[in-house]
């Protein structure tokens, strides 16, 4: 055996770092169709280095070798750009640390001995799948309503034909950053989706390429949102509060602005 | 012998001479063809979005619950394209010759160059949908160097250029979706190849939450599936990222080229403990301003900032004076391990720092902030420590497989109607990939390549009428069925994670960032034990009518440790160093990568022979007409 790669998967002590318990509550559901209900479970030995999630693969080890189903949940980057993770943790989206999706959140941040409850996020618009895992498709059909530019492949000018000014693109970019991850829906008590919208309607109203279609686009996207039954804006804050991105709601006041005067 | 298809003439003109040689389907011919694309990334996207816009009738499939979730959105720093907007001398033929050297000579001439030729499209084409590129003050678009390049022709969003690619992408697809031209199958799983006469006719997929098994039928499969990374367990890849689609396919007949090429990437955070899942990137961007060094001596107590120069060894710098801190990839990584193992790793022997200390002198923490801040504040974030303040602590990981299915010129592999592309592919990057490569590749042969290769496809190839009623389908789904209903049926006592992890440790160890006969001997007898042992004792609980995330990662894994064997026996095969494959047993006496061009100037396709079967290796020989092949050297 070469002995040369070092060890990646085999640290001597296990972990590093200090070792805590933790008390889990955790929101179990068969299906759609199926009432859920809070499961209690302990886990010892969680290393405070751990991730949320490193942590719920550990509950979800000790779940099958007791013979029991583990918890369903949605992940996959575990690095806080792909917009999977999606956990209601102590009543806050994403836990407890600001501007941090839950697969960036680590067990540093609870203490030992803490009672954890986690939850999927809770909207209409979102219905649930199994456990924790919830259904975003809405959100894709919002960016089909109109969350484009309509230029097909090819027969495009020179990327410097087309002068950006650095502070549009700037404000753009800070807009485009929305990962669709949907805490802002769950955290909002409306389950409104006006952060998210309003982040794609900012991005490219902000720039010379969205011009053409700037009325269509925010008209089209706000009428999909009433349909896809997402609730309305009424200024509590709690989504740009629980961002990961730290999305403003200045652009929910650009979006509004962009619809009187689509509507003019 | 495999045919690459690569046309005859002079370099610059094959890819135009090849467009016009090929067949065209006429507009209104279009929507008699229907096209399978399994994979949303990059190179998923852009094919799916740009075949609808030209009429085909597309299906695509992701297993991720939105097409906008593909690993591709994970990407940092940036994406190459040759405009030379810096007047600093780059070109179309730089960048082809860059990619060339920094593949160590393992690729083809003709696919660079095309990929080289259709980079500036690229660019026009993602600010046209609204990409927000970084931009001067003057409104231009801004680039940076990156990775081992003397030419600045990276152009990057922030440190976010792989989601705002992605989103375009996506968001040319959605439009498409909307328009009822791609009918997208999201949260499913493509779980077998359905080849009929020789010709990939379609794929059998499980929706992941009804678990319901379903026939998809088609005149052409493009698979857009991504990298095998994770057959490490510990990567920087996303923890759905997995190689069935290949591997499936693969055991159909496709041949699969270069297993053993890895890329093990140099600035990651290094591992913490037993329990992780998961490797973190640093953007390599980074190492433009930050200065990698470890202690002069072992056994060093210190903490960083308290060590003073004279007690530091800058050895980046102190090898490799023209490059620096830039080398390539493969060269930063096997030097930091180089150093780990004389003992001299720091935070308990696999690490080294990379210091900004000199960088926020000379110009600012403000503009160290602006250039690095996101990244900065995700290492805050992951190891706790303020990296303004502190050195980053980094260490190599597993990040891209250059290795893929064989593909010819036109991106097919041997089994037709199959195509494949991006980073599931094999075909551009040679032994080592360049950074901002990766973004540049896959949509390359997604909105560029494609195209006109399917094109010319359905335009010289008679379909036959086919259903999904066919026996072919029939059988592949009883394949699905009957591997569904085994896994759920060994009721063992070890965990598939546990599988994951042990094969992980195998393959990072024997087949690692350095690799030798011995320890690839035992990669050999060990991958087929776990295997065993795997089907045997595995417990998945749950059922197959239901979403159970533990059945499809026991798939998946099912399919790595297959795979794994055939990549530590690549490894062992190919008596050589190149790029990213080093072979300790062969160095220059300062200990680089040694190739051997008069008998590994090749490509090596190995073809399924069986479950536990060696497979055969088949050649092409890598012609090259334009680069002279050389010694890499950067210093």
């Amino acid at each position: 055996m070469a002995t040369t790669n070092g060890s990646i998967n085999g640290h001597s002590d296990g972990h590093s770092g200090k070792t805590i318990a933790l008390h889990l509550q955790v929101w179990r559901q068969k299906n759609s169709t199926t009432k859920g209900h809070f499961e209690n479970y302990d886990l010892s030995g969680v290393s405070t280095e751990m991730s949320f999630l490193d942590m719920l693969d550990m509950l979800n080890e000790q779940l099958t070798h007791e013979g029991k189903e583990p918890v369903a949940f949605d992940h996959d980057c575990r690095e806080g750009i792909c917009g999977t993770c999606s956990l209601m943790i102590n009543g806050y989206a994403h836990g407890p640390d600001e501007h941090t999706t839950t697969c960036q959140t680590h067990i540093r941040s609870f203490s030992d001995g803490e009672t954890i409850v986690i939850e999927p996020w809770r909207a209409r618009a979102f219905p649930p799948i199994k456990d924790l895992v919830v259904d975003r498709t809405s959100f894709d059909l919002l960016i089909q309503a109109g969350g484009y530019v309509s230029v097909s492949t090819g027969g495009v000018p020179d990327g410097n034909a087309i002068a950006v000014a650095k502070e549009s693109s700037d404000k753009a970019m800070d807009a485009a950053a929305c990962i669709g991850c949907g805490a802002c829906v769950a955290a909002c008590p409306n389950a409104s989706a006006m952060l998210f919208a309003s982040a794609k309607i900012s991005h490219l109203a902000l720039l010379p390429q969205g011009q053409v279609e700037r009325k269509n686009r925010v008209a089209n996207m706000v009428r999909a949102m009433d349909e896809l039954g997402f609730g309305n804006c009424t200024n509590h804050g709690e989504c740009e509060a629980v961002c990961p991105k730290e999305i403003k709601m200045d652009n929910i006041a650009r979006m509004n602005r962009e619809y009187y005067f689509a509507a003019l | 012998m495999l045919d690459s298809k690569v046309p005859s003439g002079p370099l610059a003109e094959k890819w135009d001479k090849h467009k016009f040689e090929s067949k065209l389907v006429n507009p209104a011919n279009r929507r008699k063809f229907s096209v399978i694309v399994v994979g949303t990334g990059l190179a998923g996207a852009a094919a799916s979005a740009t075949l609808a816009e030209m009429g085909y009738n597309v299906k695509t499939f992701c297993f991720q619950d939105s097409p906008r979730r593909a690993h591709s959105i994970a990407a940092q720093g940036g994406i190459n394209a040759a405009k030379n907007y810096r007047n600093d001398g780059d070109s179309i033929y730089r960048l082809f010759y860059d990619t060339i050297k920094g593949g160590d000579y393992r690729a083809r001439e003709g696919n660079v160059h095309r990929l080289a030729q259709v980079s500036v499209n690229i660019i026009d084409q993602c600010v046209a949908q609204g990409v927000p590129f970084a931009r001067e003050y003057g409104g231009m678009l801004d680039n940076r160097s990156f990775g081992g390049a003397q030419v600045s022709r990276t152009f990057y969003a922030r440190g976010q250029t792989g989601q705002q690619l992605l989103l375009g992408a996506y968001s040319a697809l959605e439009r498409q979706i909307h328009l009822g031209t791609v009918e997208m199958h999201s949260r499913t799983e493509m779980l077998e190849l359905v080849v009929i006469n020789g010709t990939a006719r379609g794929i059998i997929t499980r929706d992941l939450v009804t678990g319901a098994v379903e026939r998809h039928v088609a005149d052409a499969v493009l698979l857009c599936t991504g990298g095998y990374g994770n057959v490490f367990f510990l990567s920087t890849n996303a923890q759905g990222s997995n190689v069935t689609a290949t591997w499936r396919a693969h055991r159909k007949g496709a041949f699969f080229a270069n297993p053993c090429y890895t890329q093990i990437h140099p600035t990651c955070i290094p591992v913490h403990g037993e329990d992780q899942s998961k490797l973190t990137l640093m953007s390599e961007s980074l190492r433009n301003d930050g200065r990698v060094w470890v202690p002069k001596s072992k056994g060093e107590t210190r903490r960083p900032e308290e060590i003073p120069e004279s007690d530091r060894d800058y050895f980046l710098e102190r090898k490799y004076p023209s490059f620096g801190n830039l080398v390539p990839r493969d060269v930063a990584s096997r030097n930091a391990k180089a150093v780990c193992d004389e003992g001299r790793g720091v935070s308990g022997g696999m690490a080294v720092y990379m210091d900004f200390a000199d960088a926020i002198k000379r110009v600012g923490e403000h503009t160290i902030r602006d250039r690095y801040g996101n990244l900065f504040d995700m290492y805050a974030k992951i190891t706790a420590e303020n990296p303004y303040e502190t050195p980053m602590k980094i260490y190599p990981a597993v990040h891209y497989t250059m290795g893929g299915l064989w593909v010819d010129y036109n991106l097919m592999s041997n089994v037709p109607g199959l195509f494949v592309l991006g980073e599931a592919n094999f075909s551009d990057h040679g032994a080592n990939r360049l950074g901002a490569s990766a973004l540049m590749q896959g949509l390359a042969d997604g909105y560029f390549v494609i195209p006109y290769t399917l094109g010319n496809y359905f335009g010289s190839t008679k379909s036959e009428p086919v259903t999904t009623d066919h026996d072919a389908f029939k059988e592949a789904e009883a394949a699905v069925n009957e591997r569904t209903n085994k896994l759920l049926s060994i009721k063992g006592n070890r965990t598939v994670l546990s599988f994951h992890k042990e094969l992980g440790k195998v393959m990072w160890d024997d087949c690692g960032m350095a690799r030798n006969k011995e320890g690839l001997n035992n990669a050999l007898k060990r991958i087929p034990e776990i295997r065993e042992e795997f089907w045997q004792n595995v417990a998945v609980t749950g059922s197959g009518d239901d979403f159970n995330q533990t059945l499809e990662r026991a798939g998946r894994v099912a399919d790595f440790l297959e795979f794994g064997e055939m990549f530590a026996h690549d490894a062992l095969l190919r008596e050589e160093s190149c790029g990213g494959h080093f072979r300790e047993e062969h160095q220059t006496e300062e200990n680089e990568a040694k190739r051997d061009d008069d008998n590994f100037a090749h490509v090596a396709a190995y073809e399924f022979n069986g479950y536990g079967k060696t497979p055969t290796r088949h050649v092409e020989q890598l012609v090259f007409e334009n680069v002279k092949l050389t010694q890499r050297s950067y210093k």
